[in-house]
């Protein structure tokens, strides 16, 4: 069981971050192809992150008065830098950079980062909207994190371990996802609500005129929004790990099914921009507080219930 | 190697805590003692304590994030833009921190402590849990569980409306 999922040389680390980074690329790409409104031309659609890095670093940069530079800089670089973080302890097929015994936790711990991450990119430009922003963020951020923790925790019960490797191994018969369905899904909403995506957009909301976006220019901007693809990008990896077998899959290599999966996975978080509302945090708090904290539980339960019986036979 | 990564860290850790009294900023300080706080969770992970460390770091994340918002909700001028000093009770406080230092570190330096025997076990983060809760752990946590619906349950009694929600008619939602 354990040696299913082996880790990779320390040398990985070195094609892990420019996966992780071309990958996000990559997921800007899809999006503008997924994106319901435009009529453009499927190229244009295609080399849409090129026009926007290059605008991005062309543009003129706005400035604000009596900014914090030092926490701007901190907030800006979060989310890619969580990103990048996650990933380490994220499998490709069956290979992963650091087979750190509490990888879940670690994810965990890399994704609260981002309370600090996108309030701090809210609060450095010293500007109402943004600050808005990063307020709306850590509303939301209080609605999200408990049932992500919960959806967390299932895959860790029924494999009875904290490692990504272990928890992988444990569903080559069967799929977490069928075990637990709902962890899954919440644990996938919990992906674009922690990179403040789709519906869970509020804090870069149009209604304030780009929320926590509405500062930032040039490679600041750029960053932020790189980061966000690259958080879907490393979600949407976590979730084939977690629920959907890792790299599991008949014919093909172990590294192209977590990455078919995976990309089918953010295909999926991607296409609920511009399709799905957005919530407001208070009523996102009602929904995940009294209807999917209790759902969540329930199926942990469930869960913990077949593990036990699984587990004193 | 790791004296060195432990020095590296317990540097940071110190000009951290340090930072938190001599920046001008809530923000500032907040999250100077938020990344002092990493540094000890790093620490931690150092000494092979996997679990506490990267918990550590979770949650003090977590809560100088809630935190700095009440500090510069609770602050002494309008919505905590403009600097202010850190410091109140300044010789009190300065007494009392280089004591409890000056104690700890002649604990940490003089008692002697023993040397480790056995080895480091397979899975330290069950081997804590055992040490702390015996046989105790399943109660315990049927108990947190039971806690923490009592938590959900409670505030799905207590809060049947947000203060801002629109008449059930209005939002399409069912009323109590």
């Amino acid at each position: 069981m354990t040696s299913l999922v082996q880790q990779a040389p320390a040398w990985s680390v070195l094609v892990a971050v420019p996966l992780v980074l071309c990958a996000a690329v990559l997921a800007g790409s899809l999006d503008a192809v997924l994106d319901p409104r435009g009529e453009l031309p499927l190229r244009a659609r295609l080399l849409r992150p090129v026009y926007e890095a290059s605008r991005s670093l062309l543009v003129q940069r706005r400035s604000t008065t009596a900014p914090d530079r030092l926490l701007w800089a901190v907030g800006v670089v979060t989310p890619l830098l969580v990103a990048v973080l996650m990933a380490q302890v994220v499998p490709l097929g069956f290979a992963v950079v650091s087979d750190l015994g509490v990888g879940l936790v670690w994810f965990n711990a890399m994704d609260v980062l981002l309370w600090a991450g996108w309030w701090l990119a809210g609060w450095g430009p010293n500007s109402v909207y943004s600050l808005i922003g990063g307020y709306r963020f850590l509303a939301q951020a209080l609605a999200y994190e408990l049932p992500l923790m919960f959806a967390l925790t299932a895959p860790a019960v029924a494999a009875s371990s904290l490692s990504v490797p272990q928890i992988v191994a444990a569903q080559q018969g069967r799929w977490f996802i069928v075990q637990m369905p709902l962890a899954a899904v919440v644990f996938a909403a919990a992906v674009a609500a922690f990179a403040a995506w789709g519906p869970f957009a509020h804090p870069v909301g149009q209604d304030i005129a780009g929320g926590l976006l509405v500062e930032q220019s040039g490679p600041a901007r750029l960053l932020l929004r790189w980061g966000q693809y690259a958080l879907l990008v490393v979600g949407s990896a976590m979730t084939v790990a977690l629920f959907l077998g890792g790299g599991a899959g008949p014919l093909l290599p172990p590294w192209l099914w977590t990455l078919l999966k995976s990309a089918a996975v953010l295909a999926v978080l991607l296409a609920m921009r511009h399709r799905m509302p957005v919530w407001r945090p208070d009523r996102l708090m009602r929904l995940a507080w009294l209807v999917v904290l209790p759902l969540v539980l329930a199926q942990l339960l469930v869960v913990s219930v077949l593990a036990a019986a699984g587990g004193g036979s | 190697m790791t004296l060195a990564v432990f020095i590296v860290l317990a540097v940071i850790a110190i000009a951290s805590g340090v930072a938190v009294f001599v920046v001008d900023s809530m923000a500032r300080a907040t999250f100077a003692l938020a990344a002092s706080f990493v540094a000890v969770g790093g620490e931690l992970i150092l000494l092979t304590l996997d679990y506490l460390g990267v918990v550590t770091i979770l949650m003090m994340v977590m809560e100088m994030a809630i935190m700095v918002v009440f500090m510069v909700m609770f602050m002494m001028n309008p919505a905590g833009l403009m600097p202010m000093s850190m410091l109140h009770n300044t010789r009190g406080a300065l007494t009392i921190a280089a004591g409890t230092f000056l104690l700890l570190g002649a604990a940490a330096v003089l008692v002697p402590w023993p040397a480790r025997r056995g080895t480091v076990p397979a899975d330290p983060t069950r081997a804590i849990g055992e040490a702390i809760m015996g046989p105790q752990m399943p109660v315990m946590v049927g108990i947190s569980a039971l806690l923490f619906a009592t938590i959900v349950s409670a505030l799905v009694l207590a809060v049947p409306h947000g203060r801002y929600d629109q008449p059930a008619h209005d939002s399409g939602e069912t009323d109590r």
